[in-house]
């Protein structure tokens, strides 16, 4: 059934490529199994298709990002996950090869719409990295460089006061409040990857982008990580991939996970660490492949 | 059992096999570092013997009487009346007193070359500095003739070398040595003056203002056009073929020989353009396309080594294309450029063929003072003495590349130093 249906859509990509005015209409979401959308979703993604030159990494997706949930997406390495990640702030742009197709909304508004700013749409949509990358500056230049090239301070004392909050929310205030003005790369690799979601959240985005954040942390950091993306959830709309199962079931509301790049299943993550409905699903959470 | 013993065997004779290969192969190193240390430090050696010399030349103390009838002038203040005066015969009549013996036309012609052809506009520069010295008489040290100053170092050497003098010349300079009125002082005409047909009166100041305006125009052109090119093709270009193409045409500039550039300078330029020649801009134009590649080539491998996660960053952020480049990688890149930038400006300071080609070769004994004024430059200066056939100036030659070189190696330390200081590490 998934071999035929995968076919039948291979298919089509070659023959009819998807265009972005194309209708919400749901094509072959019979692919995708569980509860795949939600009634008030901060995000909409259908029928996306992402390209490399000729190669599709991402075949056919569509999921709904509900506000405030915190999704995370697992998968095989190489399924696409981190792929479709930076498909929604479009930081595929960078890579000049590659070419997304399909809807991806926010609030409504079609992200890959010609006249959007991609500017604006990373100031509403923040990413964390894989590694930690703090700007070589300082602990404060690095929170405050979003608010000051969007302008969201007018005084040197709001700014100050956008700094200590958003080091207060990524729980970093307490350790870093006295070296404000060392440099954000002395720091360990646990506060370095806090001093990220720090510098994420200072521009108050609406959603927040987390590939695979902890991959290159120790198991204690990695908990303070896990703490802190569980307090965001509360302001903030949290997409996270992850390559750990526990990490994902710890930290989630719902889990998406990811094959050769067809999104199998979207459930609450209990039920898909406990009763996947895709037999892929069940195979890779009990640990068949990886 | 045996097997996993002749198993280990094997491993050991393997292993000491490969360890001779590695010490071999250090010993290779070494003989390569060995060699390249020792053709430099031969030719140092003999540049510095050679050289060392030029920067010490011979003074002679004679008796002077600045005696105003003699030299015809009334007023110290009127140049005119100055380029009338008769200013060799303060230091002819000095000779004349300190050797009254001399007599007959040939023999007065050749105490008079004991003295360089300049002392008399020497003296003349001294009194015009000093009008109170008028009508009186003061013991002051001239500057020697170049052959007499050759004579002298290499008689002080112990090897003397007299081909150039009579025997006359001989026993005047030994009388002198005799009374301490000859000897060797600071030569400081090497760095205060331009160029001269004699040896004794000509030094590298010239040259030195010549390459020092001639680069700052470089520096001043290549500089933003390069770093600017490097970005946009870094940063901004799309990924095509004409990207290509121009990439390959950038590494292809870089490996044109420079005598090249002198070509194109002097029929875009100087015939075209009507530049005048000869001149710092001319120069500073057709060093700056010899320098471009290497800025360009250098500066995208500084812009290549700042890390994508760091673009990635602030990207994400919402920093516009513009932003992350002004903000994070050009700060980040900007010590390569520079490290870049220096060893361009190195090389084009120590070159000499295009510059030949659009008349920087000129013999020029004023010193340059501004952009249109014509000059030369440290190794064409080089090129010019090594060419020319009095004896003084092969040490003078040797002298000038000193110079040249300690340019060099203090821009080179300054790139290192530079690369070491503003080096960030992630």
């Amino acid at each position: 059934m998934t071999q035929l249906a995968s076919a039948d859509k291979k298919k089509r990509a070659n023959t009819a490529k998807p265009t972005a005015m194309k209708s919400l209409e749901v094509e072959g979401h019979e692919a995708t199994v569980g509860k795949v959308f939600t009634d008030n979703p901060k995000m909409t993604m259908r029928n996306v298709n992402v390209y490399y030159d000729d190669k599709q990494a991402i075949h056919d997706v569509s999921i709904d990002i509900a506000k405030n949930e915190v999704i995370a997406m697992i998968g095989p390495s190489g399924c696409g996950k981190s792929t479709f990640l930076r498909s929604l702030n479009r930081m595929n742009d960078t890579v000049d090869i590659c070419r997304v197709e399909g809807d991806i909304l926010m609030d409504g508004e079609n992200l890959y719409a010609p006249k959007l700013d991609v500017v604006e749409l990373r100031a509403r949509v923040g990413m964390v990295f894989q590694k930690p990358n703090p700007f070589p500056k300082s602990i404060y230049e690095n929170v405050a460089y979003g608010p000051k090239i969007h302008g969201l301070a007018d005084t040197r004392v709001d700014l100050d006061e956008i700094v200590e909050n958003s080091l207060r929310k990524a729980s970093l205030w307490e350790e870093v409040k006295e070296r404000l003005h060392q440099g954000g790369t002395g720091l360990s690799g646990g506060q370095q990857q806090r001093l990220c979601i720090a510098r994420a959240i200072a521009v108050s985005p609406e959603v927040i982008l987390m590939d695979e954040p902890c991959s290159a942390l120790d198991p204690i950091a990695t908990a303070k990580i896990e703490e802190l993306i569980e307090e965001l959830s509360e302001n903030f709309t949290i997409a996270i991939v992850t390559h750990s199962m526990q990490q994902a079931a710890r930290v989630s509301h719902r889990t998406a996970y990811f094959h050769l790049g067809k999104l199998i299943e979207v459930n609450p993550t209990e039920q898909v660490f406990t009763m996947p409905e895709h037999p892929l699903t069940e195979a890779y959470i009990t640990g068949r492949f990886g | 059992m045996t097997e996993s013993i002749n198993h280990l065997e094997k491993i050991k004779n393997s292993l000491s096999r490969r360890n001779r290969a590695e010490k071999r192969f250090r010993w290779y190193g070494r003989t390569a570092i060995f060699i390249g240390l020792a053709a430099v430090l031969v030719l140092f050696t003999d540049i510095v013997n050679k050289g060392h010399g030029a920067f010490r030349i011979t003074y002679i103390e004679l008796e002077v009487t600045y005696d105003q009838d003699r030299i015809g002038v009334n007023n110290l203040t009127d140049p005119k009346e100055l380029t009338r005066g008769n200013w060799e015969a303060l230091s002819k009549t000095a000779l004349r007193t300190e050797f009254p013996n001399v007599s007959g036309r040939s023999d007065k012609r050749r105490l008079n070359n004991l003295l360089s052809s300049g002392a008399g506009f020497d003296l003349k520069d001294r009194l015009v500095a000093n009008p109170h010295l008028l009508g009186r008489k003061e013991s002051i040290w001239i500057l020697a003739d170049d052959d007499i100053d050759t004579y002298f170092k290499s008689w002080l050497a112990g090897d003397a070398y007299a081909a150039r003098l009579s025997s006359k010349q001989v026993q005047w300079i030994e009388g002198l040595h005799q009374q301490d009125k000859i000897r060797l002082q600071f030569n400081s005409n090497l760095f205060t003056r331009g160029d001269s047909r004699e040896p004794e009166q000509a030094g590298i100041r010239g040259a030195v203002m010549g390459s020092l305006l001639t680069l700052i125009l470089t520096l001043l052109l290549s500089f933003p056009i390069g770093v600017s090119a490097a970005i946009y093709l870094e940063e901004f270009a799309p990924r095509n073929r004409w990207t290509d193409f121009i990439e390959v045409n950038i590494n292809n500039l870089a490996a044109v020989p420079s005598i090249i550039f002198g070509l194109l300078g002097l029929a875009i330029f100087i015939n075209f353009f009507h530049v005048p020649r000869s001149v710092p801009i001319v120069g500073g134009l057709v060093l700056t396309l010899m320098t471009l590649p290497t800025i360009i080539i250098t500066s995208r491998a500084a812009i290549k080594s700042v890390p994508p996660s760091i673009r990635e960053a602030a990207l994400g952020m919402g920093a516009s294309k513009y932003q992350t480049v002004l903000h994070h990688v050009l700060p980040l890149s900007l010590p390569g450029m520079l490290t870049g930038a220096i060893i361009g400006m190195a090389q084009a300071l120590g070159e000499s063929a295009p510059l030949l080609m659009i008349g920087m070769v000129a013999f020029i004994v004023d010193i340059p003072g501004g952009f249109s004024d014509p000059a030369t430059v440290l190794p064409v200066q080089i090129f010019l003495w090594a060419d020319s056939p009095e004896r003084a100036f092969i040490e003078k030659t040797s002298a000038a590349i000193m110079i040249l070189l300690s340019f060099l190696i203090v821009m080179n330390t300054v790139a290192v130093w530079l690369r070491k200081r503003l080096e960030r590490r992630w």
